[in-house]
């Protein structure tokens, strides 16, 4: 990919440092803090890896990198906020070494103690073609059963796991499906969700009578009931994946019976019960392109249930919920996804915040990345015109601060062939 | 010779052969007793034989009513040429009757001021399974597959088709107007196509597109291999042995009835619903829709062709098409592929987004298809993406190329470049009016016609069907 390289040579050369002891000031652009309104003709200051200042007029520090963004649109980095990227080259085992590290065996259902994060392949080539379309961090939400791991915040560069991630545990995956629970019924499955949830929080009163083997019997092993502890303590959210409008009903019921914080996933039906929604105070992550009734569960599935959650006043989340693949080898796609919502009566503003600030709230990291504030990473990203539209380019990608270049696997492949038509050999 | 013309000559020979049957019974006819044979009152139907072009299934759709319609004032992407800026475009008796910056207009006909909005050919999509895989997913409707021996050739897939999926009314929304309905790709050949139009119907016979010839899916590499793993084939090369067997014993199917067809003489071959299929590839009347991913395999699939005299009209899937762009556009085989997708299989795994882009460049016909219902929803913007990286490698392609890639490049691969995929006078009015530029993401279909009525309108509720199935279970929604 061509990428604008230029008067960045220091820049480049400081590739693989992660916290470089220097300062950028991009400037002359369209910027969108996402915190704030849109400033014309604003500069955003790094330094250090962190936003320094974000503003019109700010005096440039001696020595800074100046990148002219004249003419561009400047953003956040965009947060894709259900990705399972970096488990795997391709679907199936066989592509990671004979484990499918998307997936746990878990205890009949329940991986509340499964951190999918912790087999990332930091050398997964999926990173950098989604780093150069504008996706600079995700939320990795690889889960089983029906409550499916933990979930964390990384970005997508970084020598190392540690590197990468920007905050870990920082929600439980889980979903109201009773065949992930083992069970046959809605019902039986919420009988067994409660007696879960239930000695877990006795697990957690009686932590010493345990040890000494002073309790009954719980009906998780002790890993699993240790994991559920922020969970039913309110600190961690629990994300559950539900698309039935009456079983949005049902996981908004389990939460206030058992005070969760609770966070909805899929929602195709989310429209038809917007205001209950809304009322509970539950954000909700979402596709924009489901308008098809893929299930007895979805048979409401409908192209502008985003806009509508959001019109309810539901904080909105949009994620890839698209063809196979979406979630990983195409999280790029979340700007089609950004547009598409627009498109079906969402405001741009409130779109590009779906991609940005209100997943990293969500998700507990708001004070890293999600937008261009004083004291947040450089994720930044300077685009050639609408970030939502096809015909737009990522120009430069800083993730803390650094400038993304490279090429990805794909750039290598086409490069390699694409010199290779010298001449129009037919005509269609 | 046109398709049409094809059938009539079919008919007649059929009628013809019919009476000399009647002549001369067949053995086995003639070893009935006499009151069994008393009691057939009516010649056996156009089925009965293997006849080059037998349509046992015959279209019976017939084209909405439609009033005269102008379209002024739009920006129109012909596929046939430039962008006509500020043009009009009017659509009588169910065909293009002018196109240009200005069209002479009757009094009857519907005005349409599109005020600077765009207007495109009906979309086309090569690679669909929607009614064959038809939503919602239940076992009892997945019937895409014929998963139970490797040469299928026997199946077709609109036996399968579920008129009802409410995945019709969705794609038309998104300015779809034909689509091949394809088998899947567990066997090596896996059975017939069929052309439709995405209309209301209670049968597939009423969405078919009359006189579009069928299709033949193959599939190379995974699929096959892996899902006959247990019994063979296992591997790649038994994948190709499969395939030559199977059209060593097609060539000589049709050769034993082209013989008969031309002396009539004596009792008629057996028939075989398998080598029937296989015989019409081989006369040319059943155009070839392969699944293949890599670069190899296609020129495989291309050397087999050759070895059985047979043409190979579209490789679908094709990550690794831009590899071989040179030879596709030499051989004159299209190209149906993704924008985007890839990175899903081992064989998947050198897919680039600059796919379209390079096939392009290179003169071969590339084709932007779905093999996915949401996609096939959103056309025009998989070829957006594929115009940005065809962008972001020094390709610049024009709108009025890129347009190619969803409509007339996709006729052609079907075989009905004659009669849609473009905006000339006296092909089919399937037209899309639009809400803005086709390759923004904030566009949507406004309205869509097909054979010139008016099948679409996203501004009246009236024009949104929905199938019979959304009826009580669909309480709202938009497509």
């Amino acid at each position: 990919m061509r990428r604008t390289t230029l008067a960045l040579g220091a820049l480049v050369a400081s590739l693989g440092s992660a916290l470089p002891a220097q300062t950028i000031a991009i400037t002359g652009g369209t910027v969108y803090p996402v915190s704030g309104p849109k400033i014309t003709n604003g500069t955003v200051i790094i330094t250090n890896g962190r936003i320094a200042a974000v503003g019109a007029g700010l005096a440039i520090p001696a020595g800074a990198t100046r990148v002219d963004a004249t003419g561009k649109w400047v953003t956040p980095g965009l947060l894709v906020a259900g990705s399972t990227i970096g488990l795997a080259e391709a679907g199936g085992p066989q592509f990671s070494g004979g484990y499918n590290d998307s997936r746990a065996r878990g205890s009949d259902g329940v991986s509340a103690s499964f951190k999918a994060w912790e087999g990332v392949n930091p050398a997964n080539t999926f990173f950098r073609k989604n780093v150069q379309a504008g996706v600079t961090t995700i939320g990795l939400t690889a889960a089983s059963g029906y409550i499916g791991g933990q979930a964390a915040v990384l970005h997508l560069t970084g020598g190392t796991v540690a590197e990468m991630l920007v905050k870990g545990s920082v929600a439980m995956l889980a979903s109201l499906n009773p065949g992930a629970a083992n069970t046959q019924s809605r019902g039986e499955m919420l009988a067994k969700l409660r007696e879960v949830l239930s000695d877990a929080r006795a697990y957690g009163t009686r932590r010493l009578q345990y040890e000494a083997g002073n309790t009954r019997s719980f009906a998780l092993p002790r890993r699993e009931l240790e994991a559920l502890q922020p969970v039913l303590a309110g600190t961690m959210p629990l994300i559950v994946s539900v698309s039935r409008a009456s079983d949005i009903r049902l996981a908004l019921g389990i939460a206030n019976e058992f005070k969760l914080r609770l966070v909805l996933n899929e929602a195709d039906e989310g429209w038809m019960v917007a205001d209950a929604i809304a009322l509970a105070g539950v954000p909700v992550m979402v596709g924009a392109m489901n308008n098809i009734p893929q299930s007895f569960d979805a048979l409401n599935a409908r192209q502008d249930n985003a806009a509508l959650l959001r019109k309810a006043g539901v904080r909105v989340v949009l994620v890839n919920n698209g063809p196979a693949g979406a979630d990983a080898y195409n999280i790029q796609n979340i700007r089609q996804e950004a547009g598409n919502a627009v498109a079906y009566g969402m405001s741009w503003d409130d779109a590009l915040r779906a991609i940005t600030l209100v997943p990293a709230e969500v998700l507990g990291v708001a004070d890293r990345v999600g937008s261009l504030q004083v004291g947040r990473d450089g994720d930044v990203v300077v685009w050639d015109g609408d970030p939502f539209e096809f015909s737009t380019l990522a120009e430069q990608v800083f993730i803390r601060g650094v400038l993304q270049t490279g090429d990805s696997r794909e750039d290598a492949l086409m490069k390699r062939y694409v010199t290779k038509p010298a001449k129009f050999l037919g005509t269609p | 010779m046109p398709v049409a013309r094809s059938l009539a000559t079919a008919v007649a020979t059929a009628l013809t052969t019919v009476v000399t049957l009647v002549a001369v019974p067949p053995l086995h006819a003639q070893a009935r007793p006499a009151a069994d044979t008393a009691k057939r009152t009516t010649p056996p139907g156009l089925g009965a034989l293997s006849l080059p072009n037998a349509d046992p299934f015959p279209s019976t759709y017939k084209a909405w009513p439609a009033k005269p319609t102008v379209i002024r004032n739009a920006n129109i992407l012909t596929a046939a040429g430039p962008v006509i800026r500020n043009g009009a475009i009017l659509l009588r008796d169910g065909k293009i009757a002018a196109v240009g910056q200005t069209v002479t207009a009757t009094a009857d006909a519907v005005v349409i001021d599109a005020e600077g909005r765009w207007v495109t050919p009906g979309l086309i999509d090569t690679h669909s399974h929607l009614g064959v895989y038809p939503a919602p997913g239940t076992a009892a409707h997945s019937d895409g597959n014929e998963a139970t021996a490797p040469v299928t050739a026997h199946v077709w897939a609109e036996h399968s088709v579920w008129p009802q999926d409410p995945q019709f009314p969705r794609v038309l929304a998104g300015g779809i107007t034909a689509m091949q309905i394809l088998p899947g790709s567990a066997n090596l050949i896996g059975g017939r196509s069929t052309v439709l139009k995405p209309v209301p119907s209670t049968s597939v016979q009423g969405m078919k597109f009359p006189g579009a010839k069928y299709g033949l899916k193959m599939a190379c590499g995974e699929n096959p291999k892996r899902v006959y793993a247990n019994r063979g084939p296992a591997t790649r090369m038994a994948n190709v042995a499969g395939y030559r067997n199977a059209w060593i014993g097609a060539e000589r199917y049709r050769r034993q009835w082209d013989k008969w067809l031309e002396t009539r003489q004596g009792d008629p071959p057996a028939r075989d619903l398998n080598n029937e299929t296989l015989a019409e590839v081989l006369r040319g009347n059943i155009l070839i829709h392969n699944h293949c991913y890599q670069a190899d395999e296609m020129q495989q699939m291309i050397d087999i062709a050759k070895e059985f005299g047979y043409s190979i009209r579209s490789f679908h899937h094709g990550v690794e098409a831009y590899k071989i762009a040179d030879v596709l556009a030499a051989e004159g085989i299209s190209a149906s592929i993704w924008s985007d997708w890839g990175g899903f299989k081992m064989e998947s795994l050198d897919g680039v987004r600059g796919n379209v882009g390079i096939v392009h460049a290179a003169g071969g016909r590339a084709i932007v298809h779905s093999d996915d219902p949401s996609y096939e929803q959103r056309m025009n913007q998989e070829a957006a993406k594929s115009i940005a990286a065809a962008k972001a490698l020094g390709i610049t392609v024009s709108d009025a190329e890129a347009i190619k890639w969803i409509t007339i490049h996709a006729a052609w691969a079907l075989g009905l470049e004659d009669r849609i995929g473009s905006l000339e006078v006296g092909k089919n009015a399937d037209v899309v009016l639009w809400s803005g530029h086709p390759f923004s993401v904030y566009t949507r279909a406004e309205r869509v016609w097909i054979d010139g009525a008016l099948m679409y309108d996203r501004q009246d509720p009236a024009k949104r069907w929905k199938t019979d199935f959304e009826l009580g279970y669909i309480t709202g929604g938009s497509h």
